[in-house]
């Protein structure tokens, strides 16, 4: 973890203090997104499948006004070193965000579209540990972007392989309803098309990490496998 | 209850500013910092130009550099940076020993020019100075025409021949970009130039005896922003044939002009590291605080 000492211009603390609790607030949000659609799933809730898509435009909304935040900084401060790193670890975190903001509501739609075609829960109830997992990823990403933890951020990034088996074992799964019985095959796709997503919702999880790691070691995880990540952030 | 409010606010920016103060205070040079080696920039490709080797200086009994080790690389742009009274001016001015003029100093160490220790005995200043040619912050053209302040190294060196003079004033004129301005009025005289295009004229007569190094000691900080931006430009395309060493106040400009910084603090060299790695990610924490605005 690190701690950063403050800025002789108390304005440009302020600044990006601001522009840091407004990416937990759409982290929140997203969260809050993300944890809907997989209950509106599982529990065939529309009324939360509703809200899940209503509010989609909230997160977008938050993105473009940290987007804004961020270049009038870069404009009006240049920072440079650690400041430099935040900026640019906050822009890519808040495309992340927007895009997992994306595919909780894509689940929320195929909850709606599962429910009102009566699909056989036996079909989707693998998909529960899958969104527990995603979800946890992405609370605990956004955590150690809080708190700046870059051993946090690797030890969420490492889950991430694991939402990848489980993206397999369901698709081995649904390929064998759809082989049983051809009638089968539009649900068994809403179900993969949200199991993907959830698939998805873990890489940017992930990305988040990366960014996190850049932001406080100053080094650039991207592309490398787990292994490679644990020797550059503990060397 | 606004104005409770308000006297709560200025109560905060008081202890702000206390604390600021004592963060300032604090900023003595931690021993750790001194103990890890400052020099981060990896120069196993380039060619040596300046050696500086524990090197010492003294106005009287004030220490200014306290036991310098830094390598400038030929055909590079480095640049100094680092808070009022750092020693930047000093190392830079140690560099064509335009510090000789100040009496009680003293050096300890050695500086070398090509392997060849600037501080001996053997050095003739004057040749030195000739191969290591100097601009100030302020631009201080003599009260003459602009082609005589080009000519006046070259005359003094002995030139005669108006062929050989006006091509390199011209020459020189060119590569400190400012031919194109002045090339019609080559007579007039050259305190009537702009400050932008005094400092240039300058350089051309820095360059016009054809030196191996330029120290530029704050070469734009007097100047507007458009000619701070044609003097480096002018430094990017001279890197090409002069070995450059700026001292600068302007962090940004540090890191878009050089290839190399050294940052320093009270007379220690801190870090000296590739300026790309050193803008994003340097190696000392208090390099960090310096470039991000925390403290100096």
């Amino acid at each position: 973890m690190t701690s950063i000492s403050q800025h002789i211009s108390k304005q440009f603390d302020n600044d990006l203090e601001n522009i840091r609790s407004q990416v937990l607030a759409m982290g929140g949000l997203v969260e809050q997104q993300l944890t809907g659609s997989i209950t509106a799933l599982i529990e065939s809730d529309l009324e939360i499948a509703e809200n899940v898509i209503k509010s989609e435009f909230n997160v977008n909304r938050f993105e473009v006004s940290i987007d804004e935040e961020c270049t009038r900084i870069l404009a009006k401060r240049q920072p440079a070193a650690v400041d430099l790193r935040l900026i640019m670890a906050v822009i890519k975190t808040i495309t992340d965000l927007e895009r997992i903001g994306d595919e909780a509501e894509k689940i929320a739609r195929m909850a709606v579209r599962l429910s009102e075609k009566n699909a056989p829960k036996a079909y989707y109830i693998g998909l529960k540990a899958m969104g527990n997992l995603v979800n946890h990823m992405v609370h605990d990403a956004l955590d150690a972007f809080a708190r700046m933890d870059s051993r946090a951020a690797l030890s969420v990034a490492s889950k991430e392989p694991t939402s990848d088996d489980q993206y397999v074992a369901i698709l081995r799964q649904l390929i064998t309803y759809m082989m049983e019985d051809p009638r089968n095959i539009t649900s068994s796709m809403d179900v993969i098309w949200s199991a993907r997503a959830m698939e998805r919702i873990g890489d940017h999880a992930r990305n988040i990490c990366e960014y996190v790691i850049y932001f406080v070691e100053g080094k650039d995880v991207r592309h490398i496998s787990i292994e490679e990540m644990e020797k550059e952030v503990n060397s | 209850m606004l104005q409770s409010s308000i006297s709560q606010m200025s109560r905060n920016d008081m202890n702000q500013q206390e604390e600021q103060q004592r963060n300032v205070r604090t900023h003595a040079i931690d021993p750790d910092i001194i103990n890890k080696p400052s020099n981060r920039a990896m120069l196993d490709n380039e060619k040596i130009c300046i050696e500086v080797n524990n090197f010492s200086f003294y106005y009287g009994h004030n220490q200014a550099l306290k036991s310098v080790n830094l390598k400038i690389p030929e055909k590079r742009v480095t640049a100094f940076i680092g808070p009022s009274g750092c020693g930047k001016s000093t190392l830079l001015r140690c560099f064509n020993r335009m510090n000789d003029l100040i009496d009680h100093v003293r050096v300890e160490g050695e500086v070398t020019l090509h392997a060849q220790n600037i501080f001996d005995k053997s050095v003739n200043v004057s040749e030195l100075r000739r191969r290591v040619g100097m601009v100030f912050q302020k631009p201080n053209p003599f009260p003459k025409s602009i082609y005589e302040n080009v000519a006046y190294g070259l005359r003094i060196q002995g030139i005669k021949n108006r062929r050989v003079l006006d091509e390199a004033v011209e020459k020189s004129l060119r590569s400190a970009a400012l031919w194109e301005e002045v090339k019609d009025r080559l007579d007039a005289n050259a305190m009537g130039l702009s400050g932008g295009q005094q400092q240039r004229l300058v350089i051309a007569r820095a360059i016009a005896i054809e030196p191996e190094v330029l120290l530029l000691d704050e070469p734009a900080s007097a100047l507007d922003p458009i000619s701070t931006l044609k003097i480096e430009e002018l430094i990017y395309e001279l890197k090409s044939k002069y070995t450059i060493v700026i001292v600068t106040h302007n962090m940004q400009q540090a890191a878009r002009v050089s290839d190399y910084t050294a940052y320093m603090y009270l007379g220690e060299l801190i870090e000296f590291n590739d300026t790309s790695t050193l803008f994003t990610k340097p190696w000392q924490k208090m390099t960090e605080d310096y470039i991000t605005g925390r403290h100096g």
